[in-house]
C-alpha cells in the first residue's frame, strides 16, 4: 500500500497541512502535495475505472502523461470533470470524486464488460454498426452509453473568470527544466526578448530528482541560482503553472496559464491565455518515460519508474514497501536507488536485457539490489492492486520461474522525447534506433513565412538523453535562437555536467518477446482508452495498416491524454504484426492543445454582458427603460414592440401599427446606414452600384435604389439622396452598413482605383427619427424652425435646417405609405431631440412603435425587404423591381449576370400578394403545393410565402410569396399545406402586393 | 450645444488603472492625397500640426492629426469646433480630391490611466503595445470591435472606438482593469 514517509519530500511543507475529500472521505496532505502525491500519501492507490471495461485504475504517473486517474474536481459552479490528479496542486478545501463507476469505485457493476471483454474488440462500436442492423439501435448504443464516458458534465454557470494576454517576444521557450533554463540563459544574456514558460509550479525539470551535477553544484542549487539570474534580467519574462499549449503558422503560439487553479475564489482570472508571438520558439519539453507491455500492466500499483522516484523524492511518498523494478533501460535502476535509499525494500530489478553491466547497474548490486537480467514480467498478480509478479526469461513464451511477492511494480519501456509541439506546425522527425524513440530532425524544422525554421527544440526533446548532452544542447537552441532574431549570442559556455557511462537500452516492446494471445490479451497499450496489444494485432489482421485508420479503429490514443504514453508503443506493436520497421510505420498527427485547456480559457471574456458586443442607439436606453421587447438586428438590438401593461406583443404591434395610420408614429431608425460617396466620380461609381442611375438624381431631391452582387442577386436596398454636385448620401439596411461599405470600398480598390471617389460611413455620426402618420407635419411645424409644406419640401427630397433648435437634416420619405419624414440629428443630441419629440408630440398622439409594426406598414404597401423577400438567391426581376433597373446604363454590378439563361427563365417564381380565402395568417415560409410530383417523387411547389402578418390596418392576414408565373395568375387559389400536424391545407388568393393605398395618395400629401 | 451627450456621459471606473470616457471629442475623418500640399496646409490650420507619417499622430495648438491609412487622417479637435473645420477643410481643398467629414458624434474616446496601461491593453488587443511609444497609433481591435489607441504618456492610453459599441468597450476594459487581474503582479 502506498503511504507518507517519516522525513522527505523537497517540494512539500509538511508544517502546512492541507484538507481535502475524496469521494467524500476526509483526507490531509500538505502544501506542496498534487493531488496525486497526496491521495497516494493516504494510501488511496484505487482512483478510477477504465472507460470500456471498467477495471480498477491507479495512478500511473506524475505529470501530464497520466492516463488513468482523472476525477471530477470541485462542486457546483467550479465543478470540472476529467481533471488529472497528477497536475493538480493540492489546496485546503478541495473536493474530487472519481469517475466511471457505478455504483461505487469499489464495487462497479460495469466491471461485468471487463469479463466479456472478448466480445468488444478493437472496432467494436464500427461491428456493431453494420450487424444485425436494428442492434446497435436497441442492443449496442443503450449498453456503449450506459457504459463508456468519463467525467459528469457540469450543471451549473462557471463562477469564475478567465481572459486573455497578447505577448509579442523574441524568443518564447516552452520548458523551464534545465534545459530550458539553460537555453533562457543563453538567450536572456543577449538582450533579446525572451518568454519562458514552465507548466507545473516548479523549476527544473526532473533534474533535481534524477540527481547529478552541474557546474560543480547540485542540480537543485543551480536551478535556484539559475531561475535568480534570469529574473534579475528585464529583458526575461518567466511563468510558471504556464503550459505551452499550442505552436502555430508564424511564430503564434498559446500559453495556458492556470493563475488561480489552486486558489480558488481569491477574484483572479482562474485561467489566462497567453497568445504569444515569438520570432523563434525553443521547445525544452522534456520527455516522457514509456510504459511496457506485459500482463496485467493496468493494476493498480504498476507505475512508471520515474514517477514512483519522483513520489518518493518530490513528495516524501512511497507507493508501496515492495517495489519490483522492471526495465530495459539504465535509468530504471535510480527508481531501485532512491527506494533502497527511503529505507523502502526492492525485491528485485528485472531487465529484460541479456545482462546488466552499467555503472547503474553496479550501483544497485552495490546497494544488495538482486538484479535479474534476461528476465521479464509473466504477469502481474492481483485485482484491485498488486499483490506479486511472476517472473520469466524476456526471450520465451513466459512460462513463469518464480514468483515474488510485491505491492507496486515500477516499469521503464525507456524514454520519448516530447516532440507535440515541435509537430505541430509541421516539424518533422527521425527514428533513433539507438533509444528506440522519435526525435525531432532538426533539418525540417516547421518553416515561418521566410522558409526559415521557428522552432528549434532543447535538451530531452531534442534527444538528448544525460544531463550533460541536455545542457549543451540546452544552451546551443538559445544561442541558435539569439542568432536567427538577429541577435548576438553570448559568448559564455554551456553549464557543464560530468559525462556518465550507459549501457545502451534495449527496445521491448512485448513482454515477454513470445507472450501468447491469452497474455496479449492483458497487455494494455492506451490505459485511459482500454486498448491492449492483441487489439493493434487483430486491427493489423483485419488489414488496418495505416496508423491513423488503426489509431481511429482500435480508439489508441484518442483519450484525453492523447496517447501519450501508448503512441510509440501501440505503432511498434502495429509495425511488428504488419511485419514491417517502425519508422515506415509512422506516427500519427500531433495536435494541438498538449494538454486538454479549458474552454473558459479560450472564451477568455466574452461571456456575460461582453459575450458579443451589442450594437445601442443613442436612444438605446429610452427603449429599455419603456420595457421594450428587443430583437437583434445585426449586432443592433432594435425595440420590437413597446408592450404595455397587460398587453400581449401582438396586440401591442396593433396598437402601434393603428396609431401610425391614424395619428402619429415614431420609429428610433437610427441604426439605418448611411455612406457619404463623394469625389468628382461619384456618380459614375453609384451608376454601377445601383441598379437604378444614381447619376442624374438631382440636387436635394432622394431616389430609392437597388443594389446586387455580380451575380446579379439583390444585395441591399435604400433611398439615395444628392447633397451636392459630387456628393451623395446613401442609406443602406440597418445590417448592412458595414457590408456595403466594405462592398463599396472593394471595388474602389481593387478595381476602380483610378476612380476620384472616397466613402465614409456615418452611420454612428447620426441619429435619425422616422416621423410618420397624418399629424406628422403638425408636430415638426409646432418644433418650428424651417419650412416642411408640401411646396417646399415635396416627396421623395430632402432639406438642412433647424427644427425646434436641433440642426437637421430632413427627408420626405415614407417606408409605411404615410406622410413621413426621417430627420437625422448628430448622435450626441438624438436622445434629446427623441424625448423633444415625443414631448411635443404628445397632443398629436405621438408614440414609439418597433420594427414589427414596420414591417407590417411596409408590408400593407407591399414594400420588399431585404432578408424576407430576398435570401441571396434572388433578384430583383423576381420582385417586380424592373422599374428601378436602368435600362439606359450601359453597366452596373449584376447586369450581366442577369441575362444568364437561368436569370432570364420565365419560370422563375415571382413575387405577388397573398390573401387567405378565409382572412388567417399564414405561416412564414410555408410552401405553395402544385399538382403533381418532382423526379424524386415529392409533390410539386410553385412558390413559398415570403413575408405573412395580421394586419391590424385591413383586419385580417397579409402576406407576400415567390410564385411560378405568379403575377399571370391573378385571382388564382392556391393551396398551402401546413406543417403542425393538423394536415390542413390553407387556401389562399393571389392578389396585387399592395394592399394599403395603391396610388400613394397618403404618403403624399 | 447643450443638449450634446457623449456615449457614456464621462463615466470611469478605478480598477487597477483607472478607464475614463472622455465625454465630447470632435474628431474628423479626413480622406485626400496626404502628400499634396494644399491638404498639409488645410490640416495645419485647422490643428496646427505637421502631416504625420505613417502609424504616427502628430500635435497643433488646435488639435492633434492622426495617420490612418495612406489616404485617411483622423483630426482630434474640441467638439464644439468640428463642424466649422469640416467646412474650412472643404473650402480650402475645393480643388482637390478631398473629403472631410464630422464623425465626433461616431466614437467613443477613453483614456487608460495607470502604470499597468500596457498590460491592461494588451489583455484587449494583438498589438504590441510594448513596441508602441507616444506619438504612434495603432489601428487594431479590442476584443470583438474596432479600435485604434496611442500613449499620451508611459501611463496613458487613449483609445477610440465606434459610439454604438462604446457600452461594450467600457464594459470590456472594466474586466480587463478588474483588481486580481494584475499580470505581473
Amino acid at each position: 500500500m502506498s503511504t507518507r514517509l517519516a522525513s522527505g519530500g523537497r517540494l512539500i511543507d509538511r508544517s502546512k497541512v492541507k484538507n481535502f475529500t475524496f469521494n467524500g472521505k476526509k483526507m490531509q496532505g500538505y502544501e506542496g502535495d498534487t493531488l496525486a502525491a497526496a491521495l497516494l500519501g493516504t494510501g488511496q492507490t484505487l482512483v478510477g475505472r477504465s472507460f470500456k471495461y471498467h477495471r480498477p485504475r491507479g495512478i500511473l504517473a506524475s505529470g501530464a502523461e497520466e492516463p488513468n486517474a482523472l476525477v471530477n474536481m470541485g462542486t457546483g459552479g467550479r465543478f470540472e470533470p476529467n481533471q488529472r490528479v497528477t497536475t493538480t496542486e493540492l489546496f485546503d478545501g478541495l473536493t474530487a470524486t472519481s469517475q466511471n463507476h457505478w455504483p461505487s469505485l469499489e464495487f462497479d457493476v460495469g466491471v461485468v464488460n471487463n469479463y466479456v471483454s472478448r466480445f468488444l474488440p478493437a472496432g467494436f462500436y464500427y461491428k456493431t454498426f453494420m450487424f444485425p442492423r436494428a442492434g446497435w439501435k436497441h442492443v449496442f448504443e443503450p449498453i456503449v452509453r450506459q457504459s463508456a464516458g468519463l467525467g459528469q458534465v457540469p450543471t451549473e454557470g462557471d463562477v469564475d473568470r478567465y481572459e486573455h494576454f497578447y505577448h509579442h517576444t523574441d524568443v518564447l521557450i516552452v520548458g523551464g527544466g534545465v534545459a530550458g533554463l539553460a537555453a533562457a540563459l543563453a538567450a536572456g544574456q543577449s538582450g533579446k526578448s525572451v518568454l519562458l514558460m514552465e507548466q507545473t509550479a516548479h523549476w527544473g525539470g526532473r533534474a533535481p530528482v534524477d540527481g547529478g551535477t552541474i557546474d560543480g553544484k547540485d542540480c537543485g542549487t543551480w536551478v535556484n541560482e539559475t531561475v535568480a539570474a534570469l529574473e534579475a534580467m528585464d529583458n526575461v519574462t518567466l511563468r510558471i503553472r504556464t503550459m505551452g499549449s499550442g505552436v502555430y503558422d508564424h511564430g503564434y503560439a498559446l500559453g495556458y496559464e492556470r493563475v488561480a487553479d489552486h486558489t480558488p475564489g481569491d477574484g483572479r482570472p482562474r485561467h489566462r491565455l497567453w497568445r504569444i508571438r515569438a520570432q523563434q520558439i525553443i521547445t525544452a519539453t522534456g520527455s516522457i518515460e514509456r510504459t511496457l507491455s506485459f500482463a496485467g500492466n493496468d493494476i493498480p500499483g504498476v507505475m512508471l519508474a520515474s514517477a514512483v522516484r519522483d513520489y518518493v523524492v518530490n513528495w516524501g511518498v512511497s507507493v508501496g514497501d515492495r517495489t519490483v523494478v522492471v526495465t530495459n533501460n539504465d535509468d530504471a535502476y535510480r527508481t531501485a536507488l532512491a527506494l533502497k535509499n527511503a529505507g523502502l525494500d526492492v525485491p528485485v530489478i528485472l531487465d529484460a536485457r541479456p545482462e546488466a553491466t552499467g555503472p547503474l547497474a553496479e550501483a544497485a548490486r552495490a546497494a544488495g539490489i538482486r538484479v535479474e537480467a534476461g528476465k521479464a514480467i509473466a504477469k502481474v498478480h492481483g485485482g484491485k492492486k498488486v499483490t506479486g509478479v511472476s517472473i520469466c526469461a524476456q526471450v520465451g513464451e513466459g512460462a513463469a520461474l518464480e514468483e515474488i511477492k510485491c505491492d507496486a511494480v515500477a516499469m521503464s519501456g525507456g524514454w520519448s522525447p516530447v516532440v507535440h509541439l515541435w509537430s505541430h506546425c509541421g516539424g518533422k522527425l527521425i527514428w533513433d534506433e539507438a533509444h528506440a524513440h522519435f526525435r525531432p530532425d532538426p533539418d525540417r524544422a516547421p518553416t515561418s513565412h521566410d522558409g526559415k525554421g521557428f522552432v528549434i527544440t532543447a535538451g530531452a526533446a531534442s534527444g538528448a538523453m544525460s544531463l550533460a548532452d541536455v545542457l549543451v544542447d540546452g544552451d546551443a537552441a538559445g544561442k541558435s535562437a539569439v542568432a536567427a532574431v538577429g541577435g548576438e549570442a553570448s559568448k559564455a559556455a554551456a553549464p557543464k555536467s560530468d559525462a556518465e557511462e550507459t549501457q545502451p537500452m534495449a527496445a521491448v516492446w512485448i513482454m515477454p518477446q513470445g507472450a501468447g494471445p491469452k497474455k496479449r490479451m492483458k497487455m494494455w497499450l492506451d490505459f485511459q482508452n482500454d486498448v491492449k496489444v492483441s487489439d493493434v494485432q487483430l486491427a493489423a489482421r483485419e488489414g488496418y495498416e495505416s496508423v491513423e485508420h488503426t489509431k481511429r479503429y482500435t480508439t489508441l490514443g484518442m483519450a484525453t491524454d492523447q496517447g501519450k504514453l501508448s503512441n510509440i508503443n501501440g505503432l511498434a506493436v502495429l509495425s511488428d504484426a504488419l511485419n514491417q520497421e517502425i519508422p515506415t510505420t509512422g506516427t500519427t498527427t500531433f495536435r494541438p492543445p498538449y494538454t486538454p485547456i479549458s474552454l473558459g480559457a479560450i472564451t477568455g471574456e466574452a461571456r456575460g454582458e461582453i459575450f458579443q458586443p451589442i450594437r445601442r442607439t443613442p436612444m438605446h436606453e429610452w427603449h429599455e427603460e419603456q420595457g421594450a421587447y428587443m430583437e437583434p438586428v445585426g449586432h443592433w438590438r432594435r425595440p420590437y414592440t413597446y408592450p404595455r401593461k397587460g398587453e400581449s406583443h401582438a396586440e401591442a404591434v396593433n396598437r402601434e401599427v393603428l396609431n401610425t395610420r391614424e395619428r402619429l408614429g415614431l420609429l428610433d431608425a437610427s441604426t439605418l446606414g448611411k455612406l457619404i460617396v463623394k469625389g468628382a466620380d461619384a456618380g459614375k461609381f453609384l451608376d454601377m452600384m445601383y441598379t437604378n442611375m444614381m447619376s442624374n438624381l438631382a440636387v436635394g431631391k432622394c431616389r430609392y435604389g437597388l443594389m446586387c452582387s455580380e451575380n446579379g442577386f439583390l444585395s441591399d436596398d435604400g433611398v439615395v439622396a444628392r447633397i451636392d454636385e459630387d456628393t451623395w448620401l446613401c442609406h443602406t439596411t440597418s445590417g448592412g452598413a458595414d457590408r456595403i461599405h466594405g462592398h463599396m470600398e472593394e471595388w474602389l480598390q481593387c478595381e476602380w482605383w483610378d476612380w476620384n471617389v472616397y466613402v465614409a460611413n456615418v452611420t454612428e455620426q447620426l441619429a435619425q427619427v422616422a416621423v410618420v402618420g397624418p399629424n406628422a407635419r403638425k408636430l415638426l411645424e409646432k418644433l418650428g424652425g424651417m419650412d416642411v409644406s408640401k411646396e417646399t419640401l415635396p416627396f421623395m427630397q430632402w432639406k438642412d435646417g433647424t427644427l425646434g433648435g436641433f440642426e437637421a437634416r430632413v427627408y420626405r420619405i415614407s417606408f409605411s405609405g404615410e406622410l413621413s419624414y426621417e430627420i437625422a440629428v448628430p448622435a450626441s443630441q438624438g436622445r434629446a431631440f427623441w424625448d423633444k419629440l415625443h414631448e411635443a408630440g404628445e397632443e398629436f398622439g405621438a408614440m414609439a412603435y418597433g420594427t414589427e409594426a414596420l414591417h407590417i406598414m411596409r408590408a400593407e404597401k407591399g414594400f420588399i425587404m431585404i432578408g424576407d423577400e430576398t435570401d441571396g438567391t434572388v433578384i430583383p426581376q423576381d420582385l417586380g423591381l424592373n422599374w428601378a433597373i436602368s435600362k439606359k446604363k450601359e453597366d452596373f454590378i449584376g447586369k450581366r449576370a442577369h441575362t444568364r439563361a437561368h436569370m432570364a427563365d420565365p419560370e422563375r417564381w415571382k413575387l405577388v400578394g397573398l390573401e387567405t380565402l378565409d382572412g388567417s395568417v399564414l405561416p412564414d415560409g410555408a410552401y405553395a403545393q402544385g399538382d403533381g410530383e418532382n423526379a424524386n417523387g415529392q409533390k410539386t411547389v410553385i412558390g413559398r410565402v415570403t413575408s405573412t402578418y395580421h394586419s391590424p390596418t385591413l383586419k385580417k392576414g397579409i402576406a407576400m410569396g415567390l410564385v411560378l408565373h405568379g403575377p399571370d395568375r391573378m385571382g388564382e387559389v392556391i393551396s398551402f399545406p401546413t406543417v403542425d400536424g393538423t394536415n390542413t391545407v390553407i387556401k389562399a388568393r393571389i392578389c396585387d402586393p399592395v394592399f394599403y393605398d395603391k396610388d400613394g395618395e397618403k404618403q403624399n400629401v | 450645444m447643450s443638449n450634446a451627450v457623449s456615449t457614456l456621459n464621462g463615466a470611469s471606473f478605478d480598477g487597477y488603472v483607472r478607464v475614463e470616457e472622455q465625454g465630447l471629442v470632435g474628431m474628423i475623418t479626413l480622406r485626400g492625397d496626404l502628400a499634396s500640399k494644399p491638404l498639409a496646409k488645410a490640416v495645419k490650420a485647422a490643428t496646427g500640426a505637421a502631416m504625420p507619417g505613417q502609424g504616427e499622430i502628430a500635435s497643433g495648438d488646435k488639435g492633434r492629426v492622426g495617420w490612418m491609412s495612406p489616404d485617411e487622417l483622423l483630426l482630434i479637435v474640441d467638439h464644439a469646433d468640428a463642424n466649422d473645420m469640416v467646412a474650412a477643410l472643404t473650402k480650402a481643398l475645393a480643388g482637390e480630391h478631398a473629403l472631410a467629414v464630422n464623425v465626433s458624434d461616431a466614437r467613443t474616446v477613453f483614456r487608460i490611466i495607470g502604470a499597468a496601461t500596457r498590460e491592461v491593453v494588451a489583455k484587449v488587443s494583438p498589438a504590441d503595445v510594448n513596441a508602441l511609444s507616444p506619438g504612434q497609433l495603432r489601428r487594431t481591435r479590442i476584443a470583438q470591435i474596432p479600435a485604434a489607441f496611442h500613449l499620451i504618456d508611459e501611463e496613458t492610453a487613449e483609445l477610440v472606438c465606434f459610439r454604438s459599441v462604446g457600452k461594450y468597450a467600457f464594459d470590456l476594459l472594466k474586466d480587463a482593469a478588474l483588481p486580481g487581474g494584475e499580470v505581473y503582479a
